[in-house]
């Protein structure tokens, strides 16, 4: 039997008083693009972190590959790219050199590097713009950047924590293409979001979650044709009396 | 572990160094620009009155060297200790023990006689010469010690001030060439050590830059392992003390400072900052762990920068002898006070003084890093 691309069993994680995730249970097949949606607070980076081995969970198993992120994180590690929700660059270097510098942290072999780099600034828009020092970079680059780090080792995993956040609508196209792109290899991508439109184009299944915990769960097109709604957004309405963004 | 992931984080801090002008300010132009000002406006001269050791042979078995040491011990700033023989006083000089070694001749007493003899006929005068031995890198002892040697001389001989002319002469004869030295000079040694302390607000506040952005947790999605960071953290820091020293030393020598030692100890110097500066990257990961943000680092880092600074650097020369009890608290004085015997004094790399100093310093240094790893792994994970 093959194992689940990750695995996640009554997962628990408390910080002091308040409880992050309450018992969250998932599968997500490999090469599957999942959606973990919810409202800010609803314990979606927390998930990620704990799938990243950035957070010890309170209790419950999470496994990336058959991996134990727990016991065998080095292992982890290898199959993951990890974009974070902070657009996480070093602004004193060129983004040639951040992304040679997460090959470097990822043992890449120099060539393989090299070629994986020019791919990936192409694929992203940035050769132009990758001898330039980061800090020079709009926004939107510097995500653009941020998403090139997670993938420069070529994971079979992905995490994309928010990645079109604060970005304009034709940069978020590109992403969406983008990640569009890594599901056609293959890789598995868990995808967090607050923007449910983004969800519904890009995922295969979607799970929401609030307060920690697993509301619902299928394929965005099902869950809103069984729930008689018109989007997610409506569905995720329906749920919980609220909407999953608070306008400013 | 993987070099090549250890050696991309070494890279990474240089690129950093050179091109953050806040970070080369604070490491580079900051400490050379302090340095050169502090030197030219900074004198010595402490509080309260200190009383300087000084070593004396006396080859002499009459009373009159006796008279002397008690008269040495007389003039309230010197305390005489008497040593068997010249080598274990010139190496206790060498290794700053001693602020100066008096050598009182075996004829001095006859000389003396001679002269109480015959007061008014210099021709009927045994004539002596007691040598004396100066620490140079002492202010005190090439300022103060030949006229207060010349004081107790004249008291010796019952003369009312210093003798124009008497039997006994003294003859300063240094370890080395007998000058003057600057109040620049005298404090270049702990100037070295006073622009290496800056790299613990660097360490700090880089620490939490990485933190507030996100940095510190994306590298720690990666494969590198948390010792194969450190251990990229802790050489940049190494690489940049390096540079930082080659920069202060070069600084000094052309504003003057020419230590007259070999390759050899200019290296052992280095390698001594060098150690230096793993006390920094731990002090700068206590106060990253104490501070929130990096205006809360840049304040952290002065409560262990401060301390080190006045007393362990040329600040800490010119401290009263109570307070220099409290130098041997901080490793930066350790430093300084090798420095001080190697470049002043002439001290030999394996004098037991210097290897003492290195071995504290290391020590010291290396149980600082180990706390500040071990405290910011705990709140912050690496």
């Amino acid at each position: 039997m093959v194992e689940p691309g990750i695995l996640i069993e009554r997962l628990v994680k408390k910080y002091e008083d308040v409880t992050a995730v309450d018992g969250l249970s998932l599968r997500v097949a490999r090469g599957e693009l999942f959606g973990l949606l919810g409202p800010n607070g609803a314990g979606k980076t927390t998930t990620i972190n704990i799938l990243c081995g950035l957070v010890k969970p309170t209790s419950g198993i999470v496994s990336v590959y058959g991996f134990d992120v727990q016991a065998e994180l080095c292992k982890v590690k290898q199959f993951i790219g990890v974009c974070t929700q902070e657009t996480a660059v070093y602004d004193y270097l060129t983004g040639l050199e951040n992304v040679e510098l997460f090959g470097s942290l990822y043992a890449m072999r120099g060539d393989v590097l090299k070629a994986r780099r020019k791919a990936l600034l192409e694929k992203m828009g940035l050769t132009k713009d990758a001898e330039r020092r980061v800090g020079k970079y709009s926004g939107g680059m510097k995500r653009r950047l941020s998403l090139i780090l997670a993938l420069v080792h070529d994971p079979q995993v992905v995490f994309l924590d928010e990645p079109t956040v604060g970005m304009d609508p034709q940069s978020r196209r590109a992403v969406w293409d983008f990640i569009r792109g890594l599901k056609a290899e293959g890789k598995t991508v868990i995808l967090t979001t607050h923007y449910m439109e983004e969800a519904e184009e890009l995922c295969d299944r979607v799970g929401i979650i609030d307060h920690g915990k697993l509301i619902t769960l299928g394929a965005p097109g099902e869950l809103i044709s069984d729930s008689g709604v018109g989007s997610l957004e409506e569905l995720f309405i329906k749920l919980t009396g609220r909407r999953i963004r608070e306008e400013a | 572990m993987r070099i090549q992931r250890i050696l991309a984080i070494v890279k990474k801090e240089a690129k950093k160094t050179v091109r953050d002008p806040a970070v080369l300010f604070m490491v580079f132009l900051f400490p050379v620009a302090f340095m050169l000002a502090f030197g030219a406006f900074f004198g010595g001269g402490g509080g309260e009155q200190p009383v300087y050791e000084v070593g004396v042979v006396n080859m002499d078995k009459g009373d009159a060297a006796q008279t002397l040491l008690t008269m040495l011990s007389k003039t309230g700033l010197l305390s005489p200790r008497v040593y068997d023989d010249n080598n274990t006083a010139q190496a206790d000089l060498s290794q700053g023990k001693v602020k100066a070694v008096i050598i009182i001749p075996s004829d001095f007493s006859l000389s003396l006689a001679s002269y109480r003899a015959a007061p008014g006929e210099p021709g009927r005068w045994s004539n002596t010469t007691i040598a004396l031995y100066l620490d140079k890198g002492s202010l005190i002892a090439i300022q103060a010690v030949p006229p207060m040697l010349q004081q107790a001389l004249a008291a010796v001989a019952g003369l009312e001030s210093q003798a124009p002319l008497s039997p006994l002469r003294v003859e300063v004869a240094s370890l080395v060439e007998v000058k003057t030295l600057s109040v620049f000079e005298f404090m270049a040694p702990g100037m070295f050590t006073f622009a290496s302390i800056y790299i613990l607000m660097m360490v700090a506040q880089a620490f939490i830059q990485d933190r507030e952005n996100g940095m510190m947790k994306r590298i720690r999605t990666t494969s590198i392992t948390s010792f194969e960071f450190m251990m990229g953290q802790v050489f940049s820091y190494m690489l940049i003390a390096l540079v930082q020293a080659a920069l202060v030393f070069a600084t000094v020598y052309l504003l003057g400072f020419r230590p007259n030692v070999d390759l050899g100890t200019h290296l052992f110097a280095f390698t001594i900052l060098l150690v230096f500066s793993l006390s920094n990257v731990g002090f700068g990961l206590i106060a990253a762990t104490l501070a929130k943000s990096p205006g809360a680092a840049t304040g952290f880092s002065f409560l262990f920068l401060l301390p080190q600074l006045f007393l362990g650097t040329f600040v800490g020369m010119s401290l009263s002898q109570t307070a220099q009890i409290a130098c041997r608290f901080v490793p930066s004085y350790y430093v300084t006070d090798s420095l001080v015997s190697l470049f002043l004094r002439g001290a030999s790399i394996l004098s037991p003084a210097i290897l003492l100093d290195l071995a504290v310093a290391s020590m010291f240094s290396v149980a600082v890093l180990i706390a500040g790893i071990f405290l910011y792994a705990k709140y912050f994970r690496i």
